[in-house]
């Protein structure tokens, strides 16, 4: 990495404002997936428009990708450089008396997100995009069947209980992550000042609800199936 | 009260260095941390054995000499203090205390509990300071209005003794606080602002060269530092670092 990238504090912001796209991303994921608990019609009418839409599909799906790809992939060069920073190691090292699990192990919470992005891609995101793309069939609709298909997908997967405690343990990894992420993001770009307090409340709750909600879907449809 | 040390015994630079364990009789409670090294040592020495290297100048807390990790954390358990300040009532009877240098890639242990901290003092060549011609006829500090609030928080950052414990205690080994206080102590003021972008890019290219690690934000910098230096120091390098590269 060469340029403004080689750069510790630069690294940190591009690592922040990455973070703060995928923060936002969040909330608009599970706005879509709570309309299926609430109307399985509007469920379907979100998707196939998420699904279809060019602007979506083209500009922002690509970019929500390079996002994704960026976090991972930077998060995991400055783990590697941060390990190799400490060659020798403390034979004795209380790191939980002066920083939190979350923040001590963002590469844990981090790995443990992308096994499940892995598992995601391959219950939803390469069948849609086998289905659309590479057998053509832009409809939303099975053959022989009317109204949209993505329901009933929905609470096809959601009926296995492995996918279901995977999902759950992988929300719950998702939490603690943005529970100390949320805030640190704020941190890196330089926004520390009387309104931290209330970035930190914010980040706390936002690190609670949103992966309820994830979690609260889930289990919905594993319930009611 | 009794003890046993576990210390850690290096030659030399180049020596590979181990855990060596040590029994300490009769310790005052009211001894501090280095004096009861010093007990330690005038018995090595009596045994005639090489004393424990270790280093200490004021002992009263100012100076940033004395280092330490002492059960896991620098300076040891308590808060807001060095390691000449921790005192042996902190510990209990037949406890059993680690004691190691500072590990970092650019701290390197030059002997026993000495570290090389130089890596500091490059940095502050590379822009801690302001360029003023001391000719004689140099203007009066005071003629310049500077706000209560922006000298406080400048004061405040002038406090680290660069004395070293936020690298030890950060799991990336980064120099982020450090800099930071040196980056806000003359931003924070008229006189420092002349030179502040040249300042923040020198002295955090200097410090990516020396091979601290990158911050994470856990902030046990701040929780372990003698001084209380916040991590609002480290905000504000960031926000002055994006000024002078990007803006």
């Amino acid at each position: 990495m060469s340029g403004f990238l080689s750069s510790s504090i630069a690294r940190k912001v591009a690592m922040a404002l990455s973070a703060l796209f995928l923060i936002i991303f969040l909330i608009i994921h599970l706005a879509v997936n709570l309309t299926s608990v609430f109307s399985a019609d509007v469920f379907n009418e979100a998707s196939h428009f998420m699904g279809t839409n060019p602007l979506i599909q083209f500009a922002m799906q690509p970019v929500l990708i390079f996002g994704v790809v960026f976090h991972f992939v930077m998060g995991f060069v400055l783990e590697l450089k941060n390990k190799s920073a400490r060659n020798v190691k403390y034979a004795n090292y209380n790191g939980a008396a002066n920083a939190s699990w979350m923040s001590r192990n963002m590469v844990v919470s981090g790995a443990v997100i992308l096994a499940f992005i892995v598992l995601h891609f391959i219950d939803f995101w390469i069948p849609e995009i086998n289905t659309k793309y590479i057998l053509g069939d832009m409809s939303g609709v099975l053959p022989g069947e009317e109204g949209y298909r993505y329901f009933e997908e929905l609470q096809h997967k959601f009926a296995n209980p492995a996918r279901v405690g995977a999902y759950v343990i992988a929300f719950i990894l998702l939490g603690l992550h943005l529970a100390h992420g949320f805030q640190s993001a704020f941190q890196s770009i330089g926004f520390n000042n009387k309104y931290t307090k209330c970035v930190k409340s914010f980040g706390t709750w936002y690190s609670i609800l949103i992966p309820f909600g994830f979690i609260f879907v889930a289990l919905y449809h594993y319930f009611n199936h | 009260m009794n003890l046993t040390l576990k210390i850690w015994r290096q030659k030399g630079p180049q020596d590979k260095g181990q855990m060596v364990e040590y029994k300490v009789t009769d310790i005052s409670e009211h001894m501090s941390f280095l004096e009861m090294m010093d007990v330690l040592n005038e018995s090595l020495v009596a045994k005639d054995e090489v004393p424990i290297a270790f280093d200490h100048d004021c002992r009263e807390g100012i100076c940033g000499m004395c280092s330490l990790h002492i059960n896991g954390e620098p300076h040891g358990p308590d808060r807001g203090i060095t390691t000449c300040q921790l005192h042996m009532r902190t510990f209990k009877d037949g406890d059993t205390i680690y004691i190691e240098p500072w590990r970092a890639k650019a701290f390197p242990v030059i002997k026993d509990l000495i570290v090389d901290r130089m890596a500091f003092e490059r940095i502050q060549q590379a822009g801690g300071y302001i360029s003023v011609n001391t000719s004689g006829n140099t203007q009066d500090a005071n003629a310049t209005p500077i706000s209560k609030i922006d000298a406080d928080l400048s004061m405040d950052a002038a406090a680290c003794i660069g004395c070293g414990a936020c690298v030890a205690s950060c799991k990336n080994s980064s120099a982020m606080l450090f800099v930071a206080a040196k980056v806000s102590q003359y931003a924070l003021l008229p006189q420092g602002r002349v030179e502040a972008a040249d300042r923040v890019r020198n002295m955090v290219a200097q410090m990516d060269l020396e091979g601290f690690g990158n911050c994470t934000n856990t902030g046990a910098c701040e929780v372990e530092c003698p001084k209380g230096i916040s991590l609002e120091n480290i905000a504000r390098m960031n926000r002055e670092y994006l000024k002078a590269t990007i803006i």
